[in-house]
C-alpha cells in the first residue's frame, strides 16, 4: 500500500462537500467525476498528486482516474488563465460566425486557442457544442453564458476582462 | 400561422416565473404527484402507454414500453437515470427546463419512480451546464424539505432520493449504456447489446430506467389528463407535443412547442422563423439533431404511408414534410432531438461536412475500430478538401469510408457519424466536385465553417 499523498491542500469547504458527495452513490467509484470536478474547482487544474489522493479516496488505481482526466475534454492537467473563454465550434454557432468570434479573442488578448495568454489573463478554448444553438454563436466564459457574440460584443467582453485585471 | 401549444415550455421565459419552489406550488406544482400516489403503481406505466409518449432524446422509443421491459422480478434495485447529458448539435430545449422550470422534472421524476418501484433517481447534466446543477441541487433540496422527495413521500410510504452528477464535456455520455458507465465512475464506453440492455443490466448491473429530460417531463402531464386524452394531441403514433429548436441560417432561430406531426418543415422555417435571412435561400436542413440526414430543399419524397387505416400516396418537398418522427423517417431523415440545423445558399456542403466532421473525430469515444479511425480519416479528407489539398480520389473515399463504419459499432455513434457524410455525398455530390473551382471564385458572406 502506497502512502495516501499528503500535498493535496484541498479547502476545508471542498473537503466537506467530498464527504457529503461519495455516500450518494451505491459504489464508491461512482464519485470519481464529481471528486475530478471539485478538485479542478478548488485547485484549478487536476496535479499528479490529486489523481493518487482521489484514487485512494475511492479505493481505485490511480490510473483508473487518470483515464478519466486524459478522456473527458473538461478535466486538464495544467493551470489556465485567470478566466477561461469557451467559445463554440460547432455547426450553428460557426455558420453565425462562431470562428470570427474565436478569432477576435485571439487577437483581444494576443494569444492563441489552447493557450494561456502572455498576460496569465485568459485561456481561449474552441469547444464542441454548448447547447445553445439558437443565440449563436455562444461563449462560455468561466461558468456564464454569453449569448450572440459577435466581433463586436467578443471586444466588449475582451475588454470588461482587461478592466477587472487593471483594479 | 400555425399555432404552438406549450405544455412543457408553458412557463418558459414568462415574466416573473422563477425556478423555485413556491412559484412552482403557486402553479398547481408537485399536485399530480399528489393524484399519482393515490393510484397503484402499475397504472401509470399503463397510462404513459397508452399515451403512446416517444422519446424525445433521439430514437423515439415509446416510454411506456421502456418502462414495461423493466426486470422487476431480479431483486435487485432499480434505478431512474435522467438523461440531461442534451449534448447532440443543433438540440437546445433540456437546458431551458432544467435552468427555468427544474420542479417540473423533478415532479415527473417522483411520478416514473413511483410507477416503476425506484429508490433512486440520478439526474446525469452534462458538465457545460455548472448553473443548470446548481439550481438543480437547490430544488431538489426544497422539495426534499417539503417531502416531495425523500423516504416518505407526503406521507405515502414511498421514498425515493435524487442526486444530480454532473459529466464533463463528453458527448458520448449521451448514449444511454455510455451515460451508464460515466455514472459508475469509468470512461464512458458505450456496453454492447445484448446482453446489456439496461432495463436488464443498467446501472451497477441493475436495471435501469433511462428517460431524456424533455420526455420525462411529458409524465406530469400525462397524469394530468390521462394517458388516453393525451394520445389525442399530436398525430397517431406520434403524440403529445414536441420542442423544435431551430437554428442556423434563419430569421428567427429559437424553440417552438408544437403538437407532434401538426406543423411542416416548410411552416416552421418560412412562417413561424420567418424564412431565410436577408438575399438568401434556404438549401439544406439537417431535421433531427447534427447526425440527422440532411435535407435538400427542391428534392422530393414520394411513396405510400398509413393514414388510419389506409395506405395513401404522398409525394412531398422538404417544406411539405410534417414534423414527426414517422414522416421525417419516411423522407430518409428523423425527428431525432428535434434540432432543426438550417443552411442558406451561402453555405458551401463542403464545408458544413468538414465542420460537422471535426465534431465527431472528437467526439468517438475511440472503443470501436470502425468509428475510431473512420471518424478521424472522414475528418481529414474534408478538412484536406477544404484548405485545398484535396485528392482526385477523395470524395469516393469519403463514401467508402462512412459506408464501412455504419452498422459495424457497438452503439449507434457509427451511424450518427456515418450519416452526414454519406448523406452530403449523395445530394451534394456536384458541390464537392466543383468545390476548388467555387472557392476560387469566392463566395460573398459565406461564415468560416472549418
Amino acid at each position: 500500500m502506497r502512502p495516501i499523498a499528503t500535498s493535496v491542500n484541498l479547502k476545508p469547504e471542498t473537503e466537506r462537500v467530498i464527504e457529503e458527495v461519495i455516500p450518494r452513490y451505491p459504489s464508491k467509484r461512482s464519485a470519481a467525476l464529481p471528486l475530478l470536478h471539485l478538485v479542478q474547482e478548488d485547485q484549478g487544474y487536476i496535479a499528479p498528486e490529486a489523481i493518487e489522493w482521489i484514487a485512494e479516496k475511492l479505493g481505485v488505481a490511480p490510473i483508473s482516474i487518470y483515464e478519466l482526466v486524459t478522456f473527458y475534454p473538461m478535466f486538464r492537467t495544467k493551470p489556465i488563465g485567470r478566466r477561461h473563454i469557451r467559445v463554440c465550434r460547432t455547426l450553428s454557432c460557426a455558420l453565425m460566425g462562431g470562428y470570427k468570434t474565436c478569432a477576435e479573442f485571439e487577437k483581444q488578448f494576443a494569444t492563441r486557442r489552447g493557450e494561456v495568454s502572455p498576460d496569465g489573463e485568459v485561456t481561449i478554448e474552441f469547444v464542441e457544442c454548448l447547447a445553445s444553438c439558437g443565440t449563436a454563436p455562444v461563449v462560455m466564459i468561466d461558468d456564464d453564458l454569453h449569448e450572440k457574440v459577435d466581433c463586436a460584443k467578443a471586444r466588449e467582453l475582451s475588454g470588461r476582462i482587461k478592466a477587472e485585471a487593471r483594479k | 400561422m400555425p399555432e404552438q401549444r406549450r405544455i412543457i415550455f408553458r412557463h418558459i421565459d414568462e415574466p416573473g416565473y422563477t425556478p423555485e419552489l413556491g412559484c412552482y406550488l403557486r402553479h398547481g406544482g408537485y399536485e399530480m404527484l399528489r393524484k399519482a400516489l393515490q393510484r397503484k403503481p402499475e397504472d401509470w406505466i399503463d397510462e404513459v402507454k397508452k399515451s403512446g409518449l416517444r422519446g424525445r432524446g433521439g430514437a423515439g422509443f415509446p416510454c411506456g414500453v421502456k418502462w414495461t421491459l423493466v426486470d422487476r422480478k431480479s431483486g435487485k434495485p432499480i434505478y431512474l437515470v435522467v438523461n440531461a447529458d442534451e449534448s447532440e448539435p443543433g438540440t437546445f430545449k433540456d437546458r431551458y427546463i432544467l435552468h427555468q422550470d427544474p420542479h417540473q422534472l423533478l415532479e415527473s421524476i417522483m411520478i416514473t419512480g413511483f410507477a416503476n418501484n425506484v429508490k433512486q433517481a440520478y439526474i446525469y447534466i452534462r458538465g457545460e451546464f455548472p448553473h443548470g446543477a446548481r439550481i438543480l441541487e437547490r430544488a431538489i433540496a426544497e422539495a426534499r424539505a417539503a417531502n416531495f422527495v425523500g423516504p416518505n413521500v407526503l406521507g405515502s410510504g414511498y421514498g425515493c432520493e435524487i442526486f444530480v452528477h454532473r459529466g464533463a464535456g463528453a458527448y458520448i455520455c449521451g448514449e444511454e449504456t455510455g451515460l451508464i458507465e460515466s455514472l459508475e465512475g469509468k470512461r464512458p464506453y458505450p456496453r454492447i447489446k445484448p446482453p446489456f440492455f439496461p432495463a436488464v443490466l443498467g446501472l451497477y448491473q441493475c436495471p435501469t430506467i433511462v428517460n431524456n429530460v424533455e420526455t420525462l417531463c411529458h409524465v406530469r402531464h400525462i397524469v394530468e389528463i390521462g394517458g388516453e386524452a393525451y394520445a389525442k394531441i399530436g398525430t397517431p403514433n406520434n403524440t403529445g407535443t414536441r420542442i423544435l429548436c431551430v437554428s442556423g441560417q434563419v430569421q428567427r432561430p429559437g424553440y417552438y412547442e408544437f403538437e407532434v406531426g401538426k406543423v411542416t418543415l416548410g411552416e416552421l422555417l418560412n412562417e413561424v422563423c420567418g424564412g431565410p435571412l436577408p438575399g438568401r435561400t434556404f438549401k439544406a436542413v439537417i431535421p433531427g439533431g447534427s447526425s440527422a440526414k440532411v435535407l435538400k430543399f427542391g428534392e422530393r419524397f414520394k411513396g405510400k404511408r398509413k393514414v388510419g387505416a389506409e395506405m395513401v400516396e404522398f409525394d412531398w418537398g422538404v417544406e411539405d414534410i410534417p414534423m414527426d418522427f414517422d414522416s421525417l423517417a419516411l423522407a430518409g431523415s428523423m425527428g431525432g432531438s428535434g434540432g432543426v440545423i438550417v443552411m442558406d445558399d451561402s453555405a458551401s456542403m463542403v464545408e458544413v461536412l468538414a465542420n460537422i466532421n471535426e465534431f465527431y473525430a472528437h467526439e468517438s469515444c475511440g472503443q470501436c475500430t470502425p468509428c475510431r479511425e473512420g471518424s478521424l480519416w472522414m475528418k481529414r479528407i474534408t478538412g484536406r478538401m477544404v484548405h485545398g489539398a484535396a485528392r482526385a480520389e477523395d470524395a469516393a473515399l469519403l463514401k467508402s469510408v462512412a459506408d464501412q463504419i455504419a452498422g459495424r459499432t457497438i452503439c449507434a455513434f457509427g451511424e450518427a457519424c456515418a450519416w452526414p457524410t454519406q448523406s452530403f455525398t449523395a445530394k451534394f455530390g456536384d458541390e464537392f466536385k466543383s468545390y476548388e473551382d467555387s472557392k476560387k471564385q469566392g463566395r460573398a458572406g459565406a461564415a468560416e465553417l472549418a
